[in-house]
């Protein structure tokens, strides 16, 4: 146990630093910086710019840079922000935290609903349940989720049922804790519903394929003819099984719902990661785009690792075979 | 045999837009960034055959506009009879014919938006059709760009194994774990934004394209892998063939299968792409329409609330994504 979880956790940590080696690399290579806005800007002499350039070290070498930045991502301040002149550290963490509520609600609702649906059409797979679900899914499929976002917020804004934009009303620091939760939660069902139901198309075919595969196995025609209720046979001999494949899923779908969820905050006014990253772009602030990258990247693999370690404790031949 | 009808009518469909959009130049009325600041937010001309009197008219006709708030009021004492084959602004045919003469039209001063207008009065329809083939070839460019870069390293991976392989997997792993928007913007906003629209669209291009060849890649390795344990491959090499031959000839071929079917879903992932890069404001830039772009003042909620033209573009956008998924579905599952 110990050494399995050593090695995916040590393998996590490698390529975390692959990714911000990467990723320094790329942006810092790349032509635009942030004094480019500056330059044309009549106002700001040559010499203030670089003094300014000088003051953040930004004259230094690449390898310099990565190494200064690095560090002081160790320090826990992930580099200074060019437009702020602050830490990155306390721009990005706040968001980061809103848009793992975000991301994370949306995951277990998407996987509360797409898990007895998958198994309820796996069932009846040739009959009128396989064909609605099929249909339902192969539909939301092709519905891109800019179109999802945007129609679902036409609806919240023409009903007015529910509030659209930012997390909270305005007045939200004066509401007793009682209000406080109805206002996030009123605030958090269209952006969740709308993560959730792009994430369920995908979902439902792989939780119906798996299941689908292990029902045409041998076991569960033996166990089907020992005359075990059908619903133990599902439950207790099938989903265990196809619950394999599906477990490693969970840990690959966060890259995709990450960027999902970015288009959706950026649409919906979440103050999530994805806004800050948006503006620090245009903005061209250097050291908040590295670390909003390195740190959607380091929740991906992180969600990799939950993911192995659950597998590990799921499938008993990976706890026999790999070391 | 139901598949294969969906599969019809999705290949058909598919076709149908694609010639439309091509020849998108001679079906919508103006050009692309003509703007007509007096008719900001028109909803779509309605036409008539049926005259103030009673009068029937066989040529369909349209009223001209007057604005009094807070709509638009149909001026009826003059009638527009809609024209076909008309000569209007310039443009290429499938990008590269000029031509002046455009599928239908109405004498000026009026103005015919069968789909409404925009925030600057321009005609959605004479947008969507140009913004179809920036979207729609982002895509199909992309697709084709991450498939070649993707099969390179498949199958230098796969074929060749040990360090090379060792080298590509690894990489693959760093562009898998990296969501792919967040790298999509980050490196498209460190290029330089101020280039004409020719090159900023090449640049949303390449990059979508560079940043999405991990997956195929793993895919094709996999195939190779297998495919160069096979018996007939051993024997060609023990009769001496080169590496060259054996790929050519052996290899290649078995990978077509999933180049195909990757293709299929690449093209819709990567318009998707281009439509989210513009949508944010980071893809082609104005005036130069993409879908994307077009449904980027769908943000406002005022635009959103009152304006359900401006999600004109959505509809063609649902229609061509079903039409490759189904063709992948089809490509993916054996037929009978």
């Amino acid at each position: 146990m110990g050494s399995y979880v050593l090695n995916r956790a040590l393998h996590g940590v490698l390529l975390a630093f692959a990714v911000s080696v990467f990723t320094f690399a790329l942006l810092e290579l790349a032509p635009g910086t942030y004094f480019d806005d500056l330059k044309a800007n009549p106002n700001i002499s040559p010499e203030t710019i670089t003094l300014l350039k000088a003051r953040y070290g930004l004259e230094q070498s690449l390898p310099l840079r990565y190494e200064r930045w690095l560090k002081s991502a160790v320090r826990g301040d992930f580099g200074l922000s060019l437009a702020y002149n602050t830490p990155v550290a306390p721009l990005l963490l706040p968001r980061a935290k809103n848009t793992v509520v975000l991301t994370g609600l949306a995951t277990l609702l998407a996987w509360m609903i797409a898990i007895p649906l998958g198994i309820w059409s796996s069932v009846g797979r040739s009959s009128w349940r396989g064909h609605m679900v099929e249909t339902a899914t192969s539909g939301l499929l092709v519905i891109p989720e800019m179109i999802l976002a945007l129609a679902c917020l036409w609806i919240a804004v023409r009903t007015h049922a529910l509030p659209v934009g930012g997390m909270t009303s305005t007045r939200f620091a004066e509401f007793n804790w009682w209000a406080k939760i109805k206002d996030l939660t009123s605030h958090l069902v269209v952006p969740v519903a709308v993560l959730a139901i792009g994430m369920l198309p995908v979902l439902m075919r792989h939780v119906r394929s798996s299941m689908a595969e292990v029902l045409s196995s041998q076991f569960i025609h033996a166990a089907r003819a020992h005359g075990i209720p059908s619903r133990w046979v599902l439950m207790l001999y099938a989903l265990p099984v196809a619950a394999n494949p599906l477990i490693s899923l969970l840990g690959f779908s966060l890259a995709g719902l990450l960027s999902a969820s970015m288009l959706v905050e950026v649409v919906m006014g979440w103050p999530g990661i994805g806004p800050l990253l948006l503006e620090a772009i245009l903005a061209r602030d250097v050291y908040v785009v590295i670390s909003a990258v390195m740190l959607s990247s380091v929740l991906v693999i992180f969600a990799n690792l939950v993911a192995d370690l659950l597998l590990y404790a799921a499938d008993p031949r990976i706890r026999g075979g790999v070391s | 045999m139901k598949k294969l009808n969906q599969f019809r009518v999705a290949v058909y469909s598919l076709i149908a837009v694609h010639l439309v959009i091509l020849l998108g130049g001679f079906i919508a009325p103006y050009d692309y960034a003509i703007q007509n600041r007096k008719y900001p937010f028109v909803a779509p001309t309605r036409i008539h055959v049926i005259d103030g009197l009673g009068h029937f008219h066989i040529r369909p006709f349209i009223y001209g506009l007057r604005y009094r708030s807070p709509e638009y009021i149909e001026e009826d004492e003059q009638m527009y009879p809609i024209r076909f084959l008309i000569r209007g602004s310039a443009y290429k045919l499938a990008g590269f014919l000029p031509a002046r003469i455009h599928l239908f039209g109405v004498d000026e001063p009026a103005r015919i938006f069968l789909l409404g207008t925009d925030e600057y009065g321009r005609d959605q329809l004479s947008r969507l059709l140009p913004g179809g083939q920036i979207s729609l070839l982002a895509g199909l460019i992309a697709a084709a760009l991450s498939i070649g870069i993707g099969l390179l390293f498949g199958i230098v991976a796969g074929y060749y194994g040990r360090l090379s392989d060792e080298i590509v997997m690894r990489l693959a792993e760093v562009f898998m774990v990296l969501p792919w928007l967040y790298l999509l913007l980050a490196v498209k906003g460190f290029l330089p934004l101020n280039v004409g629209p020719a090159k900023s669209f090449l640049l949303v291009i390449s990059v979508i394209g560079l940043v999405g060849w991990a997956r195929p890649a793993r895919l094709i390795r996999g195939i190779v892998l297998t495919a160069k344990e096979r018996n007939y491959v051993i024997a060609a090499r023990g009769f001496g063939a080169s590496d060259i031959y054996i790929l050519r000839r052996h290899i290649l071929p078995q990978t077509m299968a999933v180049v195909l079917t990757q293709a299929t879903l690449l093209v819709t992932t990567y318009s998707l792409s281009e439509m989210t890069l513009s949508f944010l404001g980071l893809g082609v830039s104005e005036p130069v329409p993409s879908w994307g772009n077009m449904l980027a003042s769908l943000q406002q909620y005022h635009v959103l609330t009152s304006y359900w033209w401006m999600f004109a573009p959505a509809f063609p956008a649902i229609l061509v994504f079903w039409g490759y998924y189904t063709v992948a579905n089809t490509l993916q599952e054996p037929t009978p």
